[in-house]
């Protein structure tokens, strides 16, 4: 089948060798490490590994830091930096099976209606339920969740009644149509309910700032369904790439992959859109970089954009969190003006680019 | 899709640069008196004077007669006009004008103001905090006086605005009065702080993604001026008066005082704030110095500022009881 593929390559790598799984765990941990060390506040490095040694079973050792400090280590820093890396990994690798799925390179995990959904979910929430701190759980997120899950559904039913050879184009139309939909709601709810501008706004952006080990929580399962889900569909998503009419002529029911892929995709960034809000970028540059460094197999794609994606969050999040420290810049706005240029850089050197 | 994200988001900050001042609008310091000296002290009830001329942030404004059907579009200028004892010639405030209670609230918009609307009231005279929809030049296009007056960046910036909503209106003496009033509260509150070893240092939360104040704003120069020091202030790096800050800076800043400018719109509270990660052991939360304000008054710069002291005060003087 390898070379069947169009755009197959010399260089192809078909699978994740040790080398590459070494440098993926070596940038996922750096950057959580470093998104550990470094912070508003300035704890001792010595300290901060003392902390960290403290919690290996069997391991008993005093920091010298502070209760204060060590809530902000343990309860402020580290979830950020854990749930930094699980919405990157998750965006990057959802961004990635989109990318297969429709055979677009333009697509991302927002492409049939996440974020639209998420947007206008959120912001009926902020409008009309502001604060229910007597909830148990904040409904910010469940919205903005049900929001993207519903918008994706909308977009699904309304887009697959096309054809086999215009079957990804129909849905990514779809998509379109629905999100300018939602989006044209949710300006609407928002024009109406002129004081909930900055929140949403706000949310919008996409924010970690406040987030504690209960998101980190809300959003677990999720991430490890969808990425189990999307990582098993890796040898069926590059059957795809050929073609729906090839992959169906080899017995795989390109329809019924793009479904499930769809779903786990959605269900994935769904759970990350909630307690993150809308992050951009992320799902479209480091799928890239991946492909054209290390070609187009999404055996190798699926699980890298995991890793890269983290370590590419948690670092956009440590800039985000010090450049202006003590104050913070919106880390969707970080993704993009440090991920932009650091891509076309990545674009201009490679040669593998036709 | 992307595309209409941006757009979105690009709306998004331009209202909210605007609708909630975060965008330290120009020409509040423009508010000077030129109609009071050129027309001299006029007698309580007596529109002999008109017109008179005063210079907003739109420039030269002039008021040919005691206007009788003032709209405003803006809540502090409501609170104002009705101060001062212009109550009685408003025939209209906007949707988010709910004090005082006498106020004839609409449902005009002055985050969206439509012209036409505003024109259907026939009114002689126009408020507005914030120019909108080009609203200003719209009114003035038909011939409707309008006043701009933008958030004041400083409490004699509320003063000028009080005195010459007193000019335009026919109520030179009742905002005189009212000046002096807020002066001679805001000095018995300036007075009656206890003296302190250490300033006390606060937080003021704009909202629940941690949004605050520098001293250089109105609400951060009203703190000041009761000798409070606000940690918000080392977020010297951006430019902005509003800093978001980081979570871990409040933890760290230990702030004796927090006051939630978010109960409102948020939903927030000392339990709230109680809540969340990292911030049950801080000394406001333990010693119970979290303090709700009304998100209304603390965002407002008009008679109420001395209600907002008022509150701050009294916080002070419970942590100093409770600590000493």
């Amino acid at each position: 089948m390898e070379s069947n593929r169009p755009r197959a390559r010399e260089l192809q790598a078909t699978r994740v060798g040790a080398r590459m799984m070494i440098v993926v765990l070596a940038a996922v941990l750096g950057s959580a490490l470093l998104g550990i060390l470094v912070g508003a506040v300035d704890l001792s490095i010595g300290a901060i590994f003392a902390e960290l040694a403290d919690r290996v079973p069997g391991i008993d050792v005093d920091s010298g830091l502070s209760a204060r400090d060590t809530a902000i280590l343990w309860e402020l820093r580290v979830p950020r930096v854990v749930l930094a890396g699980l919405v990157g990994g998750m965006l990057a690798m959802a961004g990635a099976a989109f990318q297969g799925v429709f055979r677009n390179p333009l697509a991302d995990p927002y492409l049939l209606g996440v974020a639209a959904g998420a947007g206008l979910g959120a912001t009926l929430a902020i409008a009309y339920f502001p604060g229910q701190s007597e909830w148990p759980v904040s409904p910010l997120p469940l919205a903005a969740f049900a929001g993207a899950v519903l918008g994706v559904a909308v977009t699904y039913v309304l887009g697959r009644s096309a054809g086999r050879p215009h079957a990804a184009a129909t849905l990514i139309l779809a998509g379109v149509a629905v999100a300018a939909f939602l989006t044209a709601s949710q300006t609407f709810v928002q024009q109406q309910h002129s004081e909930t501008f900055r929140e949403v706004y706000a949310w919008i952006l996409g924010a970690l700032g406040t987030v504690g080990w209960r998101e980190v929580s809300l959003i677990m399962p999720y991430v490890v369904l969808s990425g189990i889900a999307l990582i098993f569909y890796r040898r069926l998503l590059d059957v795809m790439g050929v073609g729906d009419e090839e992959a169906d002529s080899v017995g795989i029911s390109s329809a019924r992959v793009r479904l499930a892929v769809v779903a786990a995709a959605t269900l994935g960034t769904a759970a990350a859109v909630a307690v993150s809000g809308l992050i951009g970028f992320v799902g479209i540059i480091v799928p890239h970089a991946i492909r054209l460094v290390l070609g187009s197999s999404y055996r190798v794609i699926l699980p890298l954009s995991l890793g890269f994606g983290a370590a590419f969050l948690i670092l956009a999040d440590l800039i985000a969190r010090s450049v202006l420290a003590p104050a913070e810049i919106p880390i969707g706005v970080v993704t993009a003006f440090f991920g932009a240029p650091f891509f076309l850089l990545v674009l201009s050197r490679s040669r593998r680019v036709a | 899709m992307r595309r209409i994200i941006t757009v979105l988001t690009l709306l998004a900050l331009a209202a909210c640069g605007t609708t909630d001042g975060v965008t330290d609008t120009t020409g509040a310091s423009n508010t000077t008196l030129v109609g009071a000296a050129t027309t001299g002290r006029a007698p309580p009830g007596e529109s002999s004077d008109f017109p008179v001329t005063i210079e907003a942030a739109n420039g030269e404004v002039t008021v040919g007669a005691l206007p009788g059907r003032i709209v405003s579009l803006a809540p502090t200028a409501t609170e104002m006009l009705f101060a001062i004892g212009a109550g009685d010639q408003v025939i209209a405030v906007d949707e988010f004008s709910n004090y005082p209670e006498e106020a004839p609230t609409t449902d005009l918009s002055g985050y969206e103001p439509n012209v036409e609307a505003v024109a259907a009231l026939d009114p002689d005279l126009v408020v507005v905090s914030d120019d909108l929809n080009d609203i200003v030049s719209a009114l003035a296009a038909i011939d409707v006086s309008v006043v701009h007056h933008p958030a004041a960046a400083t409490v004699d910036d509320s003063y000028n605005q009080i005195e010459q909503l007193g000019v335009v209106t026919g109520n030179i003496d009742g905002a005189a009065s009212l000046v002096a009033s807020m002066q001679s509260e805001i000095d018995r509150l300036m007075a009656s702080m206890p003296e302190l070893d250490e300033p006390l240092s606060y937080y003021h939360e704009l909202d629940g993604s941690l949004f605050s104040v520098t001293s250089e704003t109105f609400i951060g120069e009203l703190y000041s001026l009761v000798g409070l020091e606000n940690i918000a202030d080392d977020a010297e790096g951006g430019e902005t008066l509003y800093p978001q800050l980081s979570a871990e800076h409040i933890i760290d800043a230990d702030p004796d005082l927090i006051f939630l400018a978010d109960t409102k719109c948020c939903g927030e509270s000392p339990e709230t704030v109680a809540a969340r990660p990292g911030w049950g052991e801080l000394t406001a939360v333990t010693e119970g110095s979290v303090v709700p304000l009304d998100d209304d008054i603390a965002s407002r710069w008009g008679p109420r500022v001395v209600d907002l002291l008022e509150t701050v005060v009294a916080a002070v003087h419970r942590v100093e009881s409770g600590g000493s």
